[in-house]
């Protein structure tokens, strides 16, 4: 499911751009392709335009260029009450003036389903989000979490095979949504629906997507599972904005296959792994996860000398921030493992990692 | 744990102390005493205004609608001693049932009263007051006063050859009824009703009954303009609703810009418009819709009072109802869409029910202002475009029946109020929102 053909995908965008003032572009050539059952997010800062995206999907924007299609149908002159998309708001948008019921009732209701048939769509739905004695309440007599359900179980009553997610956990606390991310992917699994999820927040993205797409500045920088996104990184700003990240700044001595040879600035050598195309020569950065680094490594392939310079306790592991390579914001995490022998604020000592933890990128 | 007995203190009884050894509860209730005394005194001066302004005038007006002294107590404008007068005409009435045939002990009773009355200049004040049940009287009871002092026995006789009119059972009907200060003939006026002399409770003649029918036309007029400005205002507070802040502001100018003028000047230019030479009949003649001589009669009959009302509590309707519908975020509309909903269901399931708050609020607001409204109505309204407040104007300023004025008032108060019980048991009143 990870690499879906264009012509199989069920949602696609195809080079499409948006412009809200005819001088910015919003989205700037998006080309996305959205197989059938994928549970996809959109992951990307604030403003970078996941929203729009979404809502012209979902046929509240207008796309000012390039094709959306729907199950191999071009959508941009369906109107949005005939696509069939279930969406889930941020702010779960459930009718304040109608009871939980008559919420979930209401996509049967204007689709002409009969009354008895709609009442046990209504009890199935609320089943399925464990919401069954919830039916007479209104919207404002439920708890946060409580009104996420309710607005999921209305984007899914009507049995659309899209469901579109903005944001719907961004308003709950953060063990309430766990539990409801555990959730949506249970039901995602169960009922077979493709899901658009958007968020900005990494973790979410990474413990319920089959892809994700990170987004920056109108354009997808990296689409790729989670794994691989942690993993392999392909440029600066996927690497910085998903987990925590080291930056090294060198300059490309030698290549060597898909090794690169490096000399930082302080007039010391390395290796790291090729992912960006630079030649000899060019500059480029380094990138490290902070879980990446050992302490006093035995075999000697990027051994450096630090510093540390400070120490915080954080229960399950020892951040710790060291000088490196005259940077002085390098972090490495030392697993809390007890035996160890406690570093000390201004200890000197050997670090090192693996050249394929070490990825070299674009400047 | 923190340890919180070093704050408050039990002593043996198990009463809680604080730190100085006052009892915690006296201590609490002297804290909240202080600050409720300081509430106290910053809210007093609006709620002495209030009274003053509001609930003495209020209940002055309800007291006067059903009390009228001016057949029973005479006060001296320039000392203001009170002197009761018509005393032995009150006793016979006190004797004698209603319906009894006057009699000589009546009449005699009449002139004693009646010489008080001229000594104390007074004739005028008690022919007034039977003027307002029985018209015509008032010159009658200054005439025969004038002569008082030389009618002798047999008084019957001789006051009738001073006015055959005192033999009318319905004047002494009236005089009954005024005998008593406190009474509700005014309210029986104020709906078209009257006394008879056998003291039964009657409708008046047909071509006399006008309060009735001008409480329904009030009513009914002030229904329409409110029907009216929420036609007109609905899809303009939505309008302003949807539109960026920025031009929203600036078409929430012109909504408000009325407000800036005085109400005089909107009323005149209304005439300016309507009125049969005026610049609307002008321009149909000019473009030959309409001759000449059929120019329209739009301004000085219920249709000028309508237009010139409606325009003029417009902003009254638009203003509860935008910010009701400001405060609908547009999401709702969105997730009824993508939910299946065609824009008329949207429209009508969701966005409109939500907008009601703001629609009662405004038609509440409207209809209240429309049923008590005077300036606009006086000004276009012609004969068949009055309301109920010019006429109690009327009896303010021009018949001076103070009681009456304050009954037909009373009783637009009272209609007023049982709308709103009305609303508030079909709607809810927590469920208007002003602003
Ligand atoms: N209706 C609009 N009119 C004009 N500009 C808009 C409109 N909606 C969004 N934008 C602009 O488009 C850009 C992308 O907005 P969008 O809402 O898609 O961001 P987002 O990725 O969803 O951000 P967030 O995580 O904060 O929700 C922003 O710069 C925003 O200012
Ligand atoms: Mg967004």
């Amino acid at each position: 499911m990870t690499v879906t053909p264009q012509d199989e995908a069920f949602v696609s965008f195809d080079r499409v751009q948006k412009s809200y003032d005819g001088e910015t572009l919003v989205v700037k050539d998006l080309n996305l392709h959205i197989g059938k059952g994928e549970f996809l997010t959109m992951l990307g800062p604030s403003g970078s335009g996941k929203t729009t995206c979404l809502m012209m999907l979902a046929g509240f924007e207008t796309a000012t260029h390039g094709e959306i299609t729907l199950d191999g149908r071009p959508i941009n002159n369906i109107p949005p009450h005939k696509r069939g998309i279930g969406m889930v708001f941020q702010n779960y948008a459930l009718f304040p003036h109608m009871s939980v019921a008559e919420n979930l009732a209401f996509p049967l209701e204007v689709r002409g389903m009969g009354k008895t048939e709609r009442d046990a769509a209504v009890a199935r739905a609320l089943d399925m989000v464990q919401m069954g004695e919830f039916g007479g309440r209104r919207p404002a007599q439920l708890s946060g979490g409580q009104q996420q359900r309710i607005a999921l179980a209305r984007a899914l009553v009507f049995e659309p095979e899209l469901v579109l997610m903005d944001e719907p956990l961004g308003a709950l606390d953060k063990q309430l949504r766990e539990h409801m991310q555990y959730e949506i992917k249970h039901l995602h699994e169960r009922l077979g629906i493709t899901v658009v999820y958007v968020t900005h927040d990494q973790s979410e993205a990474l413990t319920m997507s089959d892809r994700v797409a990170v987004f920056d500045d109108g354009r997808i920088q990296q689409l790729a599972t989670p794994q691989a996104l942690y993993e392999e990184p392909e440029n600066a700003f996927v690497a910085q904005f998903i987990g925590e990240n080291n930056k090294l700044m060198a300059e490309v001595t030698a290549i060597d296959g898909d090794t690169v040879h490096v000399k930082f600035d302080d007039g010391e050598t390395g290796t790291a792994l090729a992912v960006a195309n630079t030649g000899v020569g060019t500059r480029t950065l380094l990138s490290i996860r902070p879980e990446r680094v050992t302490l006093n490594p035995t075999n000697g392939a990027n051994a450096v000398a630090a510093e540390v310079l400070e120490l915080i306790y954080h229960g399950d592991h020892i951040r710790c921030r060291m000088r490196v390579h005259g940077n002085d914001e390098f972090i490495v995490k030392v697993p809390n493992a007890g035996g160890q022998g406690p570093l000390e604020e201004g200890q000197k000592l050997t670090i090192g990692w693996a050249t394929r933890d070490c990825r070299a990128l674009d400047a | 744990m923190v340890d919180m007995t070093a704050d408050t203190d039990q002593n043996d009884a198990g009463e809680l102390r604080t730190a100085d050894g006052q009892p915690l509860k006296s201590s609490l209730a002297r804290a909240q005493r202080r600050a409720r005394t300081r509430a106290a005194i910053l809210v007093a001066p609006l709620l002495l205004f209030v009274l003053i302004t509001f609930v003495v005038p209020i209940g002055q007006m309800l007291f006067r609608s059903i009390h009228n002294d001016g057949f029973t107590m005479h006060t001296s404008i320039s000392d203001g001693v009170k002197t009761p007068i018509m005393v032995n005409l009150r006793d016979w009435f006190d004797d004698n049932p209603r319906g009894t045939e006057p009699d000589e002990a009546a009449y005699e009773a009449l002139v004693m009263d009646l010489r008080l009355l001229r000594e104390l200049r007074a004739p005028g004040q008690v022919g007034t007051r039977i003027n307002y049940e029985h018209s015509g009287s008032r010159s009658l009871f200054t005439k025969t006063a004038r002569r008082a002092d030389r009618l002798e026995a047999p008084f019957k006789e001789a006051v009738l050859d001073v006015d055959e009119d005192w033999a009318e059972p319905e004047l002494w009907s009236a005089m009954r009824t005024a005998s008593n200060p406190y009474t509700l003939s005014f309210y029986l006026a104020a709906v078209d009703m009257t006394t008879t002399p056998e003291g039964d409770i009657v409708s008046v003649d047909e071509n006399r009954q006008i309060y009735i029918n001008l409480f329904i036309r009030t009513l009914w007029l002030s229904a329409l303009i409110t029907g009216l400005c929420f036609l007109l205002g609905f899809p303009v507070a939505h309008l302003l609703a949807i539109l960026p802040m920025r031009t929203s502001n600036l078409l929430m100018i012109l909504v408000l810009l009325p407000f800036w003028t005085s109400l005089l000047v909107r009323t005149t230019s209304w005439m300016v418009l309507l009125q049969s030479q005026g610049v609307v009949n002008d321009v149909m003649v000019a473009m030959g819709i309409i001759g000449d001589d059929g120019r329209i009669q739009m301004m000085y009959n219920q249709i000028g009072t309508i237009v010139a009302m409606t325009h003029i509590l417009l902003p009254f309707m638009i203003l509860p109802m935008y910010s009701v519908m400001r405060t609908i975020p547009p999401s709702y509309a969105r997730a009824a869409r993508s939910l299946g909903a065609t824009s008329w269901t949207t429209f009508r399931r969701i966005y409109f029910p939500q907008t009601i708050p703001g629609i009662a609020a405004g038609s509440m607001l409207v209809f209240i202002l429309a049923v008590g409204y005077y300036i606009t109505p006086a000004l276009v309204g012609g004969s068949d475009g009055q309301l109920i407040s010019n006429l109690i104007a009327f009896h303010m300023q021009n018949s001076l029946n103070w009681s009456l004025a304050a009954a037909l008032a009373a009783l637009l108060l009272f209609g007023v109020l049982i709308l709103y019980w009305l609303y508030d048991r079909l709607v809810g009143i927590d469920n208007m929102k002003l602003g």
